[in-house]
């Protein structure tokens, strides 16, 4: 056995160790989307005892994007002379009516980018075309799309636009701190957005809200250790916000991209699927680039938003329901027909859920 | 709460009524549009085994029958272009039930403008490979449509081939402890067009595996008691044809993660965009379900060939859980691999 | 939420900056993360550097799973 192995060993040992030590049944919560993934790819679940819940969070920027957002961006997309530039999360997601990949099959021009300045670029290449950029994504993301604002204006391009549906995570965890009906006793933190914003500003949550935190790598060995930190938490009796990514997260974050962030935008009230609408949690473009603004210089014209009908997508992002309680998991709502953001892609509570339990006890051994 | 797959639905409203990108992948969509619309009209005993090739009997030769449509873009990438990808494709859809290629015919479908210079490169492309291969564009035919009627140029080949194999081919061959080899690296093809058709600021090796498969699968047709199936994991990559085999079925599918034998630049790419490899097509490389005590003679004989040096074992047959294809880790834990939806999107989270 | 992913620096030309991952190489946006030079390891979020990695602290983990391991055996 390597050495990666048997750190492997050891860590799975411990999980279980610390772990059984327990005497209650303890709620974890994982933030971040991509953590989700982590887990579920890792089979992590299957490791912890049956004492040990981990919920999915709202991390997931396409989870917690309002149906709003989604149909102005297939109106941008059905548009003559426009096109949405957008990163492949959003593609299949499905908003009042429709989802970008059901816009371009009926003509909407949509195109795929890995970077935001691919979506400059475009503009630059197609000076008769307005670009729309979707901007979702948290502050690990937030930076980069600024950045784009910036080279935008350097070159001059108006015709280069962001929809921006950033939101930034502490204010969402504040809110699911605060609720009661969660009952959390750790909860495992957002590797990325943490080597933007670092550790400290997670703070208050042990200090105010008495939950301990572990800033966690995406390796099943980082989760694993980061679980092992909170049991070791727990049975200590202590309540901190620990770092088990320290190799990517320093204390302060990344200075340059908070100031970049500050520099392009600005606070805003901003209503979170599931969360409702969180003071101060989302990011709009400040009123000196309002040039780039597509809710300034191109407004979408849609209708009234509306909820589909039995998704409770909502409360399964805040962590309040299981996708098994919504009536229409499994059966009108799959990945292959989404009705609601959770279910499009293994990112989400539903789709990761779907292709884990959802197979007649398979994991149950 | 066990979920039963439920019957499959036809789209409900309006704006689900038309043909989607993922209509075309090869995953979840491929196998609703073939269920709701192509079986219940052209469904027949040959159609309806969706097995690579047909299988007919004439006089006392058992044929193989195969078509296939290619729309690929870019229409040249690093490893090969549209025309040797049409070529390859039906030989090996060919090869894979035992089938050595006869022949095939290829129909062009032209856009009007596109350049002579650059059919004249597909052509070319598309002889060397039926030299090499001995089989020979026998039959075709070519259309040209307006302008903005179609992109470029799109391709069908179809091939017909004589069975070579003592016994048939077929997943209903497969028994418990069987053991699934594949014949090289996953998901190649699917990463090198990804980076070509994104145009990603990238610099590798990666390049299409496409390539004829009969000379390499030959080799074992005299081993066919012991070969039960075979089939090249195109699109959908591995995950849908181990899906496939094991739909409806007896019997599951266990697949080791640290035998799944991938390039470091497809992992590269994978890491990079958030793509899983076994959800990527091969277009040279064959899944090949095999008896247990053939397994090392079958390796040996792959391995000797150009196209199989990295041939290994990436799995076997289980009697549980029947009809479901899972991973075991690193860690020891068990994963679904699932039928994929879509194309992989590159992703941000 | 956030899909990033380790990257060996090559090549660095004012706000680019060359990578490799698994033998891919890819042409990033460095701006966001100060002094960035080749041999350095990043972070790569959506076709940018988003922080530097610092060597692995891997003895303070070892140390951590060691106190574990011998509590339990007592």
């Amino acid at each position: 056995m390597n050495q990666q192995e048997e750190k492997t060993k050891a860590l799975i040992y411990c999980v279980k160790c610390l772990g059984g030590r327990l005497k209650e049944n303890i709620n974890f919560m994982e933030v971040c989307g991509t953590h989700t993934v982590a887990i579920y790819r890792a089979g992590i679940k299957q490791i912890l005892c049956k004492k040990t819940r981990l919920i999915s969070g709202p991390g997931c920027p396409v989870c917690v994007t309002p149906n709003e957002f989604v149909d102005k961006a297939v109106w941008y997309a059905l548009q003559p002379k426009t096109v949405v530039a957008t990163f492949g999360d959003m593609f299949k997601v499905p908003g009042s009516e429709s989802s970008l990949a059901e816009a371009q099959a009926k003509g909407g021009q949509i195109q795929l980018v890995y970077s935001p300045l691919e979506a400059v670029g475009l503009a630059e290449k197609h000076p008769d075309l307005k670009v729309v950029f979707l901007g979702i994504g948290f502050e690990t993301t937030a930076p980069l799309v600024a950045y784009a604002v910036l080279s935008a204006r350097k070159s001059n391009l108006h015709n280069f636009l962001i929809l921006s549906g950033h939101k930034t995570v502490p204010e969402a965890l504040e809110k699911i701190a605060a609720n009661p009906l969660l009952n959390l006793h750790g909860l495992i933190l957002p590797g990325h957005v943490s080597c933007i914003i670092g550790r400290r500003p997670y703070d208050f949550l042990a200090q105010q809200y008495h939950i301990p935190g572990v800033i966690s790598g995406f390796e099943p060995e980082d989760i694993l250790e980061s679980l092992c930190m909170l049991f070791k938490q727990i049975n200590e009796g202590r309540c901190e916000v620990e770092s088990q990514y320290r190799r990517a997260v320093p204390e302060a974050g990344n200075q340059k991209a908070l100031e970049i962030i500050q520099e392009v935008f600005t606070r805003r009230d901003l209503e979170w699927r599931g969360l409702g609408v969180i003071p101060g949690s989302g990011l709009a473009l400040r009123e000196k680039y309002s040039n780039w603004d597509a809710e300034v210089v191109f407004p979408a014209r849609i209708n009234k938003p509306r909820q589909h009908r039995g998704c409770i997508c909502g409360a399964v992002i805040s962590g309040l329901k299981e996708p098994e309680e919504c009536s229409l998991f499994g059966q009108t709502c799959r990945p292959e027909h989404p009705v609601g953001p959770c279910m499009v892609s293994s990112e989400g509570a539903c789709g990761t859920h779907y292709l884990y339990q959802a197979r007649g006890g398979f994991y149950e051994d | 709460m066990r979920i039963e797959t439920p019957p499959l639905v036809r789209a409900e409203t309006k704006t689900k009524e038309v043909i989607k990108l993922a209509h075309g992948s090869g995953g979840k969509l491929t196998r609703e549009l073939i269920e709701n619309f192509i079986k219940p009209k052209f469904g027949n005993r040959i159609l309806n085994r969706l097995e690579d090739a047909a299988v007919l009997f004439l006089s006392e030769n058992l044929l193989a029958f195969s078509t296939d449509s290619y729309v690929v873009r870019p229409i040249f990438f690093p490893g090969g272009d549209i025309g040797k990808l049409a070529v390859c494709g039906t030989i090996n859809d060919l090869a894979v039930v035992g089938a050595l290629p006869l022949g095939i015919s290829c129909s062009f479908i032209l856009e009007e403008g596109f350049p002579l210079e650059t059919l004249n490169k597909i052509i070319d492309s598309m002889q060397k490979v039926a030299s090499q291969t001995g089989c020979q564009v026998v039959t075709g035919d070519t259309k040209v449509v307006e302008k903005g009627a179609a992109d470029q140029i799109f391709i069908n080949t179809a091939g017909i081939g004589v069975i070579r194999t003592k016994s048939h081919l077929s997943i209903e061959q497969i028994q418990l402890g069987d053991q699934i080899i594949v014949t090289g690296t996953l998901g190649d093809h699917a990463a090198a067009i990804f980076v070509a058709r994104q145009n990603l600021p990238v610099t590798s090796s990666l390049a299409s595996d496409c390539a004829p498969l009969h000379s390499l699968l030959g080799s074992l047709w005299n081993l066919s008691g012991k070969i039960r199936f075979m089939r090249d994991p195109t699109r959908g990559g591995v995950a849908a044809t181990l899906n496939e085999i094991v739909k409806d079925k007896e019997f599951g599918i266990e697949l080791s993660e640290d035998s799944l034998p991938v390039k470091p630049e497809v992992r590269g790419i994978c890491d990079l965009m958030g793509f899983d490899p076994l959800n990527l097509a091969s277009e040279g490389k064959a899944v090949i379900v095999v008896a247990p005590d053939a397994t090392e003679i079958v390796l040996g004989i792959l391995q000797q060939h150009p196209l199989g040096k990295e041939a290994c074992v990436l799995g076997r047959v289980i009697e549980q859980p029947k009809g479901l294809v899972y991973l075991k880790t690193n860690l020891g834990t068990k994963r679904i691999i699932d039928l994929p939806v879509g194309d992989p999107l590159p992703r941000i989270c | 939420m956030c899909l990033g992913v380790p990257a060996k620096v090559i090549k660095t030309d004012e706000e680019w900056a060359w990578v490799d991952v698994n033998r891919v190489h890819l042409k990033i946006n460095s701006s966001l993360v100060e002094g960035v030079r080749p041999g350095d390891y990043v972070i790569v979020h959506a076709g940018f550097a988003i922080q530097k990695l610092s060597p692995q602290e891997g003895e303070s983990t070892l140390e951590l799973f060691r106190q574990i391991v011998e509590s339990e055996q007592k």
